[in-house]
């Protein structure tokens, strides 16, 4: 394999990463000021991501240097290109992480109840534009001869993108008070498996919708659509099979078979993206490539041992984090720390 | 305002913010590891209670380091993307690095370590905070290469659209970064100790807070603040005299020196004016600059006259000298600010010596409690002098500024100014509110009892 066509599938890892373990905590926020009524109640859904969101968050950050390292040109049409949501992606994300430190430190009920509902929009926000991002990355969008992206905001906000964006939204929702119900207690647990199931549906929902909209629009023109459909329906099994573990009360399955699901999805998209990056709709000829956009073989090769050393001690360490804090949440004040 | 103004006018002010927070983060991560290894040694509980007690004032900076950080990543994206296809070669690596070697390490163990007193052993727990440590100081070094290169560009050839890695070795050895990097770290060193001196200072004033821990604290952040400031001077100088020779714009403006001398003044004191080449009001010493330069009293130091000569001859036609009068002064208040650090460490040293405490010197630790700002000011216009020196190459001798940022087209004024405004209005908001959290925990600290006073 070409070490280009090996960083597109490195690249596509960090997002499934990202997508993974971000999901599940996006989805902890947007349901942080509805699950918790009391506040010792919000501060145990605080804390069952408290140890965990950084370390999730990196995988973003490690997504974004990876395509500034493997294919600056990428790198350099995306983000120039999709400014505004990336603006409000970054504000968003501004507000929820300090909102994490800040939200206990004083007592004031009004104090609180502000950012909770930062740390909400932190989170809905990012969920939904990534969602629209990645949907109008593989649909394509106005790119001139000079890997210029064309198309001003507006163009971002298609029928297309945001119903991706909204799928985005409620998978997140699903796969995070999925993992609600495998960490907190007093109750609290049993509401989580509820809207779990409900969210069930309106991904179940949402995902045909997407679906169904992605075959003229992406898939129609995909190069290697054979690839990309067996990931779809892997995506589509394993929602389904996550619907039978939630029915019955088996979370821990069904959090996985969620993980599965986003997996499919991101490499099922992927796939039908490659060998383009981002494919332009003014002109084929003008798209981004894996071969037009990405680093010199230099390049590629230092990242490439770079990567192969480091991912997975870091999937190591990880790992042992979420074993230490494998325990569930209490509300008791006293064994709270955020 | 035309985007390429407004441009720059974020990345600086984005970026000088985000390392508001980061030499906290470089020094106190690792003083705070010290102090709980000894506590894992000797099982005191006056080291746990300090360890406690610096952590919140840690993480309050931690967090607003983390979330400015993330918008960094995207920067060069955003308002940089010509820069970003120039560079995006040599840049990327050490930034893919940086967030795999670094950025994982230190947030994935920072969350452990704030989660995990109860869970895990003292041993455990204090390692987990060497971990984190090690981490931030690692994420240092790999966006010091990054930037190395920007100033001092080295192991590249040239492609077709921009530099390509020729040499990763020697990208991730360049020369410059030998420097800044040291000086960042005791950089990093010294602005721990003053935060923890001076808030220690300010709950002396206040007779607030456990007294043996703000003694122990005051001593050891004394000891750790004089080795980091002496190294920073020393590392300072030589960091000088290596760009005296490769960035020779620099140094020239950083001296305001507009005429080659020999042997050259230092000057301590001027207001550079462009217009007509002069400084006024200038206060000189004789040959101290040909010694600080060349390590000799009689040598010749080139000035801004020879150094556009060179840049012309190598470049062409241009003009290739940065704003004088903001490198000049920004060079003057980091090496004001740091000798004076320097002083105040070694009287405070000395109280040490002799046994006596702040709270016995109310004048002398209200002094310390200003002073925090002392290593912010340095840091701050060091970073101005390094940037706003380099100018006017983005990447030096390479790629101007003005080609580096994004194409109108692209990105339209109205769009930075939105991300300028929005961007900036919150971290400054984001900054207050955490100045004030910080306040408030010493606030929350317990008053002393009268006899615990004394
Ligand atoms: C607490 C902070 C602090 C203190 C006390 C000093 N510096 Fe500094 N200095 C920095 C913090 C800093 C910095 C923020 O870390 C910079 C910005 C770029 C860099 O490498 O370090 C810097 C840059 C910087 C540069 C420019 C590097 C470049 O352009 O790439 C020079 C020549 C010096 N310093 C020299 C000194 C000298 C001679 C000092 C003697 C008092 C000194 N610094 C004190
Ligand atoms: C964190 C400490 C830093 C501070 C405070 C800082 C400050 C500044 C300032 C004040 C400018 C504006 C110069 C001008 O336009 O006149 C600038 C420019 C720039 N800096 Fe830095 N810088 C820092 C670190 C870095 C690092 C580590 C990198 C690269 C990895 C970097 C890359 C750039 C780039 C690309 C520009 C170009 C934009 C411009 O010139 O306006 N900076 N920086
Ligand atoms: C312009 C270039 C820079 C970029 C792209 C950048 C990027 C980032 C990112 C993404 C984070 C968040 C990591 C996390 O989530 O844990 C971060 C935090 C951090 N960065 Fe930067 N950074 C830049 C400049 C610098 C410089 C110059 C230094 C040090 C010399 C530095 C040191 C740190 C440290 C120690 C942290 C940990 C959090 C804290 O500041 O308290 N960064 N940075």
């Amino acid at each position: 394999m070409d070490l280009k066509t090996l960083w597109f599938i490195l690249i596509t890892v960090l997002f499934i990463g990202f997508f993974f373990l971000e999901g599940f905590d996006y989805g902890v926020g947007m349901l942080l000021p509805f699950l918790g009524k009391r506040d010792e109640e919000r501060r145990a859904i605080l804390n069952a991501i408290g140890p965990f969101w950084d370390g999730n968050e990196v995988w973003m950050i490690t997504a974004g240097g990876a395509l500034f390292a493997s294919f600056p040109q990428w790198y350099a049409t995306l983000f120039s290109g999709f400014y505004i949501p990336l603006v409000l992606m970054l504000l968003a994300l501004i507000l929820r992480g300090v909102g994490f430190e800040f939200r206990s430190k004083e007592e004031s009920a009004g104090w609180r109840s502000t950012w909770d509902w930062l740390i909400w929009l932190g989170s809905l926000l990012p969920a939904l534009l990534w969602g629209v991002a990645i949907a109008n990355i593989v649909r394509g969008v106005p790119i001139d001869a000079n890997m210029h992206y064309t198309g001003g905001f507006f163009n971002l906000l298609n029928p297309y993108a945001l119903i991706g964006g909204i799928t985005f939204v409620v998978l997140f929702l699903m796969h995070g008070a999925t993992y609600l119900a495998l960490k907190l207690t007093n109750g609290l647990e049993k509401q989580a498996t509820r809207v779990a199931g409900r969210m069930w549906v309106a991904t179940l929902v949402m995902a045909v919708i997407f679906l169904l909209y992605s075959y003229p629009e992406v898939l129609s023109k995909a190069q290697y659509l054979g690839l990309s459909l067996v990931f779809l329906a892997v995506a589509v099994v394993a929602l389904l099979v996550d619907g039978y573990f939630l029915k019955n009360g088996k979370m821990l399955q069904a959090f996985w078979a969620g993980g599965v699901t986003i997996l499919g999805v991101t490499a099922g998209f992927f796939a039908a993206l490659y060998p383009n990056v981002m494919p332009s709709s003014t002109n084929p000829a003008y798209s981004l490539t894996i071969a037009n956009a990405s680093a010199s073989p230099t390049t590629l090769k230092v990242m490439t041992i770079v990567a192969v050393v480091l991912v997975p001690i870091v999937l190591v360490y990880q790992a042992w984090t979420y074993y230490t804090f494998r325990k569930r949440i209490s509300t008791k004040k006293e064994e709270l720390t955020y | 305002m035309n985007p390429l103004a407004l441009a720059r006018w974020q990345f600086a002010i984005l970026t000088i913010i985000h390392f508001f927070f980061v030499p906290l983060t470089l020094g106190i991560s690792i003083f705070l590891a010290i102090m709980e290894t000894a506590y894992v040694r000797t099982g005191k509980e006056v080291y746990r209670d300090a360890v406690k007690f610096w952590a919140k004032v840690f993480l309050i900076n931690f967090a607003l380091g983390v979330v400015s950080g993330i918008v960094q990543e995207f920067q060069f994206g955003l308002n940089w993307s010509e820069y970003a296809r120039f560079m995006g070669d040599i840049f990327g690596a050490p930034l893919a690095i940086e967030a795999l070697l670094a950025f994982y390490l230190e947030s994935t163990f920072i969350g452990v370590w704030i989660f995990g007193w109860d869970k895990l052993s003292p041993k455990v727990h204090a390692a987990v905070l060497w971990l984190t440590a090690i981490g931030s100081n690692l994420s240092a070094i790999w966006i010091l290469i990054a930037n190395s290169f920007m100033q001092h560009p080295v192991g590249y050839k040239m492609g077709e659209h921009g530099v390509l890695m020729a040499n990763f070795g020697q990208v991730a050895t360049n020369p410059n970064v030998l420097y800044q990097f040291p000086h960042v770290f005791f950089a990093g060193m010294s602005t721990a100790a003053f935060v923890v001196i001076g808030l220690s200072a300010y709950l002396y004033l206040q007779k607030r807070g456990d007294k043996a821990m703000l003694d122990m604290s005051v001593r050891w952040a004394t000891v750790y603040g004089l080795i980091g400031v002496v190294l920073v001077i020393l590392v300072g100088h030589f960091q000088g005299q290596f760009l005296e020779r490769e960035q020779p714009t620099k140094m020239a403006a950083a001296e305001a020196l507009w005429h080659s001398e020999h042997p050259a003044a230092f000057s301590l004191f001027g207001i550079p004016n462009e217009a007509t080449q002069t400084t006024a009001l200038e206060v000189k010493i004789p040959k101290v600059l040909s010694f600080l330069a060349d390590n000799d009293f009689e040598s010749e130091v080139e000035g801004i006259d020879a150094a556009q000569k060179l840049m012309e001859s190598k470049y062409g036609p241009g003009n290739y000298i940065p704003p004088v009068g903001i490198v000049y002064w920004s060079f003057r208040l980091m090496v004001y600010a740091g000798g004076l650090m320097l002083l105040l460490l070694l009287y405070l040293w000395y109280l040490n010596s002799k046994g006596i405490t702040l709270d016995q010197k109310p004048g002398f630790a209200k002094a310390l409690v200003w002073s925090i700002l002392l290593p912010y000011l340095a840091a701050t216009t060091g970073w101005i002098m390094a940037e706003v020196g380099r100018q006017p190459w983005v990447v030096y001798g390479l790629l101007k500024t003005q080609d580096g940022v994004s194409p109108a087209s692209v990105v339209s004024g109205g769009e930075v100014l939105f991300s300028l405004l929005s961007l900036g209005v919150v971290y400054i908001v984001l900054t207050y509110i955490g100045v004030r959290l910080v306040i408030k925990h010493l606030h929350s600290a317990p008053a002393q009892t009268p006899a615990a006073a004394d």
